[in-house]
């Protein structure tokens, strides 16, 4: 009675997890491509190579070797430990126990289980050291100032969810032990594990009745805690374990300094420098485009798809030239600022019957000030520093044409750059017929060679 | 027996004039065109192309400036109007190579002219001068001038982090038997010397401190004689700094074709 009980809890809980997921998915998706289409070019090869470089082999977070190795550590144990949690699932679903431990020779469940625990301990172990890290060692960029508040909390929440979990993992193991050795029918013999054998003792005092009910009081607890986690991360900074994947596909193959030519404009400046202009699509002409990006829906979709991949490691901020010397401009917080308002305008899009109702907000100026973009040096220190290919610069320069060409809102110092280059053909205010002055008085500079120089050359 | 020349610095006007094709074209850029500072380092780049017999030529008035502050500063109409002149002016002359001592031109022309219809074969005369040096057509191992000196080199982002380019100029000064010392943050780690995306030509946003500073101090802690440098704003900004710290008696910065230009006795 109590069996079918229980399974029919699990399937309860496993449907609503799904539904929940399934949700958020479909909201973030919808709020990705918010952004504009843009064509992907180049080659897959080589973004399938970046995404198991990059995302798979995590080789940009061993730029911090100890660090990298923990962070690792984790990511492994949360794959591997997956398959446990299929036995699990498939568990609470049949109402069996151990349900591979039927299926495959003992001596390899027991490796396997074992191996998953060894994992185990590693994430609890780089879990404790990245909660030290993050509140005693008072690491700079942890403690920032777009870091207050929630984003603070999240990143400890998930440590100590992580910790909760491992710690239900041994449990659950090592009362089953106790229980195997009880010869309670319902747990097959498959012995002590490598590491929660250490938890043996602690529960070796208590009666049979007892240790069912921590035995699953502790396995409820780890797979409605993995359930809860599945549905936590979709509003979390932890979505970067999956967005990681597409985020490092279709990251830019292009050099870093490279800007997108604006279409858009191309054919104007044709038409003002009285050359031929070809493709006009007339139909379109009377729609005046927006030049730059004032909200989310201007920017690409693969922008809003960095912001939601971004976990808020704050390396990016961390080697920035202008925050680094005290400037407002976080890079972090462009990207936590782009994800903030893509929720805020999908919750308004679905709140409006799948309309996007104008609330008299932007990106730029709500969220992102001019003072931030302008303090920009575009030296691509932020896209270098993400270990997942997220890009702020773009973002930041996309911004910067808006206010350039909307808003005409540039620095003064900026509109005489403009002005000089228009007529000067310099960013300086010099006449452009001494363009080569320099030349001409080279010319007149004598350069003594030597017959057997001569020779030589 | 001294043969007395002038230094040759032939514009595509004259080359073509002559039914001359010039191997290469060196773009020059606005700061090499203009500022006082900067005209020298240009001077010791030409010396060393008429030196190794290089057969090149310069736009020369017109060259015009490839609208990078322009599109970094978000205004991509003047930008794409500095473009297609350009492009117009090197398609004409059927221009295939460039080589320029900016690593904002280098990055522009190589990077965004194509989109706009003009692709050339474009390096940073750090890498020229590494490429004459591989070669065997530049010879910088006689001179004494920097052996054993402390020299670090501060990575332009626009030659650095945005194409790749770290080996080139540490190779030309390894060329000069020059003790190559680095600063902590450099290649891909890098700090920019606070004036790229337009910073050069405005004041600095609220911060504690200025970007050439932070830079400079770091360089200064190198001990080296010399800062060595492939960008004329970068060139600007440490010098600005190691004014700032009243260093300009101890601490040279100086461009890698000035150290090779100096080097050979140019």
């Amino acid at each position: 009675m109590i069996q079918i009980v229980q399974q029919l809890a699990f399937v309860a809980a496993i449907g609503f997890t799904g539904y929940l997921v399934t949700k958020r998915a479909t909201f973030i998706y919808k709020n990705i491509f918010l952004g504009k289409e843009e064509e992907i070019k180049g080659d897959s090869a080589k973004r399938f190579g970046n995404m198991f470089r990059l995302a798979f082999g995590q080789q940009k977070m061993f730029d911090r070797p100890l660090v990298g190795l923990m962070h690792f550590a984790v990511y492994a144990g949360f794959l591997l430990i997956n398959i446990e949690v299929l036995e699990i699932v498939l568990d609470g679903l049949t109402g069996q126990h151990r349900i591979f431990a039927n299926v495959i020779p003992s001596s390899t469940y027991h490796f396997i289980v074992s191996f998953f625990e060894v994992m185990a301990l590693a994430v609890t172990v780089s879990c404790f050291i990245f909660l030290i890290r993050r509140n005693a060692l008072k690491i700079p960029r942890f403690h920032m100032a777009e870091m207050k508040g929630w984003p603070y909390r999240d990143a400890n929440i998930i440590l100590y969810a992580e910790i909760i979990l491992m710690t239900m993992l041994f449990s659950m193991n090592a009362s089953d032990a106790v229980l195997q050795q009880m010869g309670n029918e319902h747990y097959p013999v498959v012995g002590t594990f490598v590491i929660s054998q250490f938890f043996v003792p602690l529960f070796s005092g208590l009666s049979e009745t007892a240790l069912v009910a921590v035995e699953r009081t502790a396995w409820w607890v780890h797979i409605l805690g993995i359930f809860a986690f599945s549905v936590y991360i979709t509003y979390s900074k932890h979505l970067h374990i999956f967005l990681a994947f597409p985020n490092t596909y279709f990251a830019k193959l292009e050099p870093k300094g490279k800007m997108e030519n604006m279409e858009s404009v191309t054919n104007e400046v044709k038409i003002m420098l009285g050359m031929p202009v070809e493709n006009t699509d007339q139909g379109n002409s009377d729609e005046m485009p927006t030049f730059g990006a004032k909200d989310v829906q201007d920017l690409s979709w693969r922008n809003v798809m960095n912001a939601y991949s971004c976990t808020e490691c704050g390396r990016c901020t961390s080697q920035c030239p202008a925050n680094i010397t005290g400037k407002k401009l976080s890079p972090r917080k462009v990207m936590m600022d782009v994800r903030d308002r893509a929720e805020e305008i999908g919750k308004n899009r679905d709140a409006n019957g799948g309309t996007f109702q104008d609330d008299g907000k932007m990106l730029y100026g709500d969220y992102i000030s001019k003072e931030e973009l302008m303090a920009c040096t575009s030296c691509n220190a932020c896209a270098e520093a993400c270990p997942i290919n997220i890009d702020p610069l773009g973002i930041i320069l996309e911004m910067r044409r808006y206010v350039a060409m909307e808003e005409s809102g540039t620095p003064q110092e900026w509109n005489m750059v403009f002005q000089n280059i228009e007529n000067n053909q310099a960013p300086w205010a010099f006449a452009a017929s001494d363009r080569f002055k320099w030349g001409e008085e080279l010319r007149t500079q004598e350069t003594k060679k030597s017959a057997s120089d001569n020779i030589k050359a | 027996m001294t043969d007395t020349n002038f230094l040759k610095v032939p514009t595509m006007a004259e080359m073509v004039e002559q039914g001359k094709h010039p191997e290469v074209l060196f773009w020059v850029g606005c700061a090499g065109s203009y500022d006082d500072r900067y005209k020298r380092v240009i001077t010791a780049f030409v010396k060393i192309l008429n030196e190794v017999n290089v057969n090149f030529a310069v736009l020369g008035p017109e060259e015009s400036c490839t609208g990078d502050p322009a599109r970094r500063a978000g205004n991509e109409f003047l930008f794409q109007m500095q473009a297609m002149q350009n492009i117009e002016v090197l398609n004409a002359y059927e221009i295939k190579k460039i080589v320029t001592a900016c690593p904002h031109c280098f990055n522009t022309i190589k990077n965004e002219y194509p989109a706009l219809g003009g692709n050339y074969d474009v390096v940073h005369h750090s890498e020229f001068l590494q490429g004459l040096i591989n070669d065997g057509r530049l010879q910088v191992d006689g001179g004494q001038a920097f052996k054993g000196k402390k020299i670090t080199f501060h990575d332009s982002c626009y030659l650095g982090r945005a194409n790749g380019v770290y080996q080139a100029p540490r190779t030309v000064i390894e060329a000069l038997d020059a003790d190559l010392v680095e600063m902590k943050r450099c290649k891909k780690n890098g700090l920019c010397c606070g004036a790229g995306g337009a910073q050069m030509f405005k004041e600095p946003e609220q911060g504690n401190k200025d970007i050439n500073i932070e830079r400079t101090e770091e360089a200064l802690s190198t001990g080296a004689e010399v800062v060595a440098a492939g960008c004329p704003f970068c060139m600007t900004m440490i010098n600005d700094g190691i004014k700032n710290k009243e260093k300009e008696k101890e601490v040279q910065v100086m461009d890698l074709a000035e150290l090779v230009a100096e080097s050979k006795g140019l």
